[in-house]
């Protein structure tokens, strides 16, 4: 069974997924992060290939992809990284990433190392349904590997009940009209969105991204879905961090308190 | 070999709409009803009348006798330099911005590299009276102030991108976050036949009147609708492609693409990107892209900055792939003695995207009296600090 799939059988609520970019903020961090953010207790690890063009990223994690880019970091660079992780790293590990550099990796080779290496499933905003549908789910679903779709307050309701049908693991709801990062407070119309959506009794469960940052925007989230995503909140705790083993501890414990 | 986009947006094996799903409504709301908006009596009363008393069309085409002679060829000038603003940027936002009207929005956001699409843009802006703002990258705003100060003057408020390479490609990247951030009242006016689906179609069927024009104004002068060529310079391509585009199927006249070349197609300081790109992904559409062996995309370089585009519209991939164009780099230098040549022949200072057009006809071969076209796209007051600091007139 997939990891994800097995996660949101065996906890059903308060599921907390930690975003960071690969190689930041130093190119051997990756591995670390990992450790850490598991032994702090999040459940679900999503790993950023970094790309010069993130046109769904605000400005912290678009720096952070910079910053990994010029530290050296690649899909190649992280693959090896990744090589052996699972001895370590027993959560569910999305990565979220653009098409391009995929594409130039070759699409086929890269499910290919994600499924050898452990990966549970691929997050790729630039990636539509129409396009995954006709272009990539055959080979996705060869390597066993989930593809993530997205739905923002904008997605129609006839259109989130196709994410569901085509959807498996969970479904990613944008908490709002923004980029990553946007600003913390969640507003009454985005709780109305957060009531449709859960209203609509999704096959699939939803974790809320975008804008997610602490114990109290973590808590609301989880009233309306299985959970939430924090990044650019997490990505900022590192950026100067001294000891990120304990500042990474200190937020995620933060956050699920 | 019929040059159509599919249902889907592709030309050929370029296109789409690889797009996040948070601009999936405003996409599709788009691609659902430009045509039929476009098409309607209403629209095409207010855009026809707007071309020829605001923008000034039909454009002259205009028989360079004396570049004629020098090149031993029939040169024509198609005069987009004469348009109001100053190139044919303004055809597009002219045609966008009535359809964002009807579309019933309020807001109207654009890249601008140059600031030639961004002038045009905020000017149609403060003829709707409508809100503007301008993403341009923190570098060009240093580099080209005096657009930075018209687009003021035009009301529109100017955004710096100060992400990544700081130039056009992270201002388009910073058009399309604050179009995540306002899918309902906002409309974004891409400025080139680049984007997702339906914006290369969209923007090269405003730009069609370039050929449109041609047509009859050839058939006028010379008894013909059809030259032997048609020459135009590519950023992004939308120039390109509404001189192109009443020609794309008829398959006698050269279609002859020229991009900029900057100081050597190898040099590493380039933007010729049929020779340089692979296929790819960039600003939702798949297409020929510089990028890195993994998939970065790489900063181009040309000494315009209209031309300084890492990638070309797909519908150029696509006739590049199928050898419909020939493609042409044309490098810094060259370009600025061709804009020198054309003050000096014709009394008139071209954009220095134009001026690789002209140098073009060093770089190919044709045959004694074949009769040219060459897309005059854009006049070039906005470049007399480049032409000064090079110097060499
Ligand atoms: C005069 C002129 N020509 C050409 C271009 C290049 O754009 P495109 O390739 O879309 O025509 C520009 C862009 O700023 C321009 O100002």
């Amino acid at each position: 069974m997939n990891r994800i799939d097995y996660l949101f059988q065996t906890k059903k609520e308060r599921i907390l997924s930690i975003y960071v970019t690969a190689g930041f903020p130093n190119l051997e961090d990756t591995l670390p992060m990992m450790e850490a953010i598991q032994a702090a207790g999040a459940d679900i690890i999503e790993i950023g290939l970094p790309y010069s063009d993130p046109i769904a990223d605000g400005p912290t994690i678009q720096e952070s992809n910079t910053i990994a880019l010029e530290n050296g970091m690649s899909i190649k660079k992280l693959f090896s990284q990744l090589l052996g992780f699972r001895a370590k790293i027993h959560l569910p590990v999305v990565l979220m990433g653009y098409l391009n550099p995929i594409i130039q990796y070759g699409v086929e080779n890269f499910c290919k190392k994600c499924k050898e290496l452990g990966i549970d499933g691929l997050i790729l905003p630039d990636l539509p349904m129409s396009h995954y549908l006709e272009e990539y789910k055959e080979l996705f679903e060869r390597y066993g590997l989930f593809n993530i779709f997205l739905i923002s307050p904008q997605t129609s309701e006839k259109r989130i009940r196709e994410v569901d049908e085509h959807s498996n693991g969970f479904i990613y709801m944008v908490s709002s009209h923004a980029i990553t990062g946007a600003k913390a407070e969640i507003s009454p119309e985005q709780e109305q969105y957060f009531e449709r959506v859960a209203a609509m009794n999704l096959s699939n469960p939803r974790l809320i991204g975008f804008g997610i940052s602490d114990a109290a925007t973590f808590q609301l989230a989880s009233r309306y879905s299985q959970g939430a995503i924090i990044g650019s909140a997490f990505i900022k705790s590192i950026k100067n961090s001294n000891d990120s083993n304990a500042d990474i501890n200190a937020f995620i414990q933060g956050v699920i308190g | 070999m019929m040059i159509q986009v599919d249902e889907k947006g592709f030309y050929g094996n370029f296109g789409g709409a690889y797009i996040p799903e948070m601009l999936y409504p405003n996409v599709e709301e788009l691609r659902e009803n430009w045509e039929a908006i476009v098409a309607s009596p209403t629209y095409q009363e207010e855009f026809q009348s707007l071309l020829k008393d605001f923008v000034g069309r039909p454009t002259p085409l205009y028989f360079a006798a004396r570049l004629s002679e020098s090149f031993g060829a029939k040169i024509y000038l198609k005069r987009e330099d004469l348009c109001h603003t100053g190139a044919h940027k303004v055809n597009n936002t002219v045609g966008q911005i009535i359809l964002a009207k009807k579309l019933g929005k309020k807001r109207i956001i654009a890249e601008t590299g140059a600031g030639q699409h961004g002038v045009a843009t905020a000017t149609v802006c403060a003829l709707m009276g409508m809100d503007c703002t301008i993403y341009m990258g923190e570098l060009d705003i240093k580099r080209q102030r005096p657009n930075v100060e018209r687009m003021r003057i035009l009301g529109a408020k100017v955004v710096p991108a100060i992400s990544g390479s700081k130039t056009l490609k992270d201002a388009t990247n910073e058009a399309m976050r604050a179009w995540i951030a306002d899918p309902v009242g906002t409309h974004y006016i891409i400025g080139s036949v680049v984007g997702p689906h339906p914006y290369p179609e969209m923007v090269a069927r405003f730009q069609s009147v370039i050929s449109e024009e041609i047509k009859w104004q050839l058939k006028a002068k010379e008894g013909r609708e059809n030259p032997d060529l048609v020459i135009a310079c590519v950023g992004g391509g939308s120039n390109a492609a509404g001189a192109f585009y009443h020609y794309y199927n008829e398959s006698k006249v050269r279609l002859i693409a020229v991009e900029a070349a900057g100081h050597g197609i190898h040099s590493g300081k380039s933007a010729a990107t049929s020779v340089l790109g692979t296929p790819g992904i960039l600003h939702g559409s798949k297409t020929l892209l510089m990028q890195t062996e993994d998939g970065q995309v790489v900063e181009p370089h040309s000494i315009s900055a209209g031309l300084d585009y890492p990638g070309i519209g797909p519908v150029h991939a696509h006739l590049h792939e199928i050898g419909r164009a020939e493609f042409v780099g044309v490098e810094d230098e060259d370009a600025m003695k061709a804009g020198i040549l054309l003050s000096r022949t014709e009394g008139i200072i071209p954009a220095i995207e134009t001026a690789h057009a002209i140098h073009a006809l060093n770089q190919i071969e044709f045959n004694a009296n074949d009769l040219i076209v060459i897309n005059l796209s854009g006049r070039g007051d906005k470049d007399l600090e480049t032409y000064i600091h090079w110097g060499n007139y």
